[in-house]
């Protein structure tokens, strides 16, 4: 097992993804930021509290169960659902970001927009994840990346995060065998 | 879980993931677009072998909101009145490519049957069968409670001391049976109150306290009164003179109700009797939960058909 990013290194990705996030959107109006649970909705709300503190203005954090529009849920055994949260008086108007720890194969993203369109009409939808470790399935791409991390199917790559794990840290192992 | 069939066999970390799957559920039913494509292409039967409105609309609601194809089988002017098998009725179902059978019939047991014969591969949920089981209905109970106790804090909650009054025909209830087996597993205090005529020759393993005097029952203020409909259809025995006596020692009339503490739910399966077992005073007030119960019947109804038709098929249970 090796440790590609630690404390430090999450919390300065979450904040030049906070910037961005900013910048592209010429300051803080109409953004929501919907984390996809688990671990995507703790890295929603961090975000939020970045943004909001560089803006000066509160930016609502919410979260976005997928599980129900999933492609695969009868390949793999039954999943629990989450929560959907979204703050506010809804996404119609709004510019959403997406908020996830790992994009891998794009079909959680695809199941989000799916779900999203059901919520309303967003002016425009972004995506943000901490880890991107290659091999879509599907022409989906992030808006804002905090580590390119080019890896091979067979390596595990473990987001933890304090809020969920007691620790903040990226991880990745096997792949040896 | 691979099928619904009784809640006797549910464990309590099972009931708890599915009421709080329910809640999830219930959540989508407040939005604008009230459908999910969950369970797009899979074809849910409602095979119904006894009347029933309520139940077979609230599992039909439940599986079109998951984008499911819904076929509604009912016993009277089919194959069944021409004297068809419960096997050929189930061999046609799985020719016709069901995926899950919500069935209910006459005779206890018959959704065992219809799982464990090999007959189809389908996904089984009990709709009442006999005077068996009702799972689906203590269900919707359970969640009712939870919602109205802990609110938006009810996930992963169960119903540790809770104390639960159940009033009227234990004998033939199904909806009783299914509730004293699923409050007992989520920590609820169960007392089942009838007259001696309606309650099982034989209660000594049930985790109940049988009591005959309502208002004994009622004395100390329990969280939720419960009340079973008077079923005309099964009165065929003397069980007690007449419905005015009845009414009188063991309904909840506008006395009764003036007497309990202002927290005390008020809890039908319906339909009711108004008058019968339950003042109309009773039955409309704030503290009567009858219509939340339609409602959430179709939140946990979605919950259950999610866990047994969403996932990788042959998980044995």
């Amino acid at each position: 097992m090796r440790t590609v990013l630690q404390q430090a290194d999450l919390e300065r990705a979450l904040t030049r993804i906070a910037h961005e996030i900013l910048e592209a959107n010429r300051g803080a109006d109409d953004l929501v930021l919907l984390g996809i649970p688990t671990r995507g909705v703790a890295l929603a709300e961090r975000l939020a509290r970045i943004v909001s503190r560089i803006a000066g203005v509160d930016v609502p954090a919410g979260a976005l169960d997928v599980t129900m529009y999933r492609d695969d849920l009868g390949r793999n055994p039954i999943r629990a659902t989450h929560p959907t949260e979204v703050p506010g008086d809804g996404i119609d108007g709004r510019v959403v970001v997406l908020v996830d720890d790992v994009l891998y194969s794009g079909r959680t993203i695809r199941a989000a927009l799916d779900a999203l369109a059901d919520l309303g009409r967003a002016r425009a939808v972004r995506l943000a994840v901490l880890v991107d470790r290659g091999h879509r399935e599907f022409p989906i791409r992030a808006d804002y990346v905090g580590k390119n991390l080019p890896s091979s199917t067979r390596e595990r790559i473990n987001v933890r995060l304090a809020e969920v794990d007691g620790e903040d840290a990226v991880t990745i192992e096997g792949g040896d065998e | 879980m691979r099928h619904l069939l009784s809640t006797r066999d549910l464990s309590r970390d099972e009931a708890i993931a599915l009421l709080d799957v329910a809640e999830d559920m219930a959540a989508v039913q407040e939005r604008e677009v009230k459908k999910l494509p969950t369970l797009r292409g899979r074809t849910v039967v409602n095979l119904f072998f006894e009347d029933s409105t309520r139940t077979r609309i609230s599992f039909e609601a439940a599986a079109k909101r998951l984008s499911a194809d819904v076929i509604n089988f009912s016993a009277k002017g089919s194959s069944v009145s021409k004297g068809e098998s419960l096997k050929d009725t189930a061999q046609t179902l799985q020719a016709m490519g069901a995926d899950g059978v919500v069935i209910r019939h006459p005779s206890s047991g018959a959704p065992f049957t219809l799982a464990t014969s090999g007959w189809i591969d389908a996904g089984v949920v009990n709709a009442g069968d006999g005077t068996h089981e009702h799972p689906t209905q203590a269900l919707l109970d359970a969640f009712t409670m939870r919602r109205r106790l802990h609110g938006d804090a009810s996930r992963g909650r169960d119903l540790d001391g809770v104390r639960v009054v159940v009033v009227g025909d234990i004998l033939h209830s199904r909806v009783a049976r299914s509730n004293v087996w699923l409050l007992e597993t989520l920590g609820a205090d169960v007392t089942l109150v009838a007259p001696p005529t309606l309650v099982p020759v034989d209660v000594s393993g049930w985790p109940a306290t049988i009591e005959y005097d309502l208002d004994r029952a009622l004395a100390d203020g329990p969280d939720v009164v419960m009340m079973l409909r008077i079923q005309a259809e099964r009165m065929h025995g003397a069980f007690f003179p007449n419905s005015r006596e009845y009414a009188r020692t063991w309904g909840l009339d506008d006395h009764r109700f003036a007497q309990l503490p202002e927290t005390t739910m008020v809890m039908h399966p319906g339909p009711m009797n108004r008058g019968l077992e339950i003042a109309a005073r009773a039955a409309d007030s704030t503290q009567s939960t009858v219509r939340e119960q339609v409602a959430n019947g179709v939140s946990v109804r979605m919950a259950a058909l999610y866990l047994l038709l969403s996932g990788e098929r042959g998980e044995a249970r």
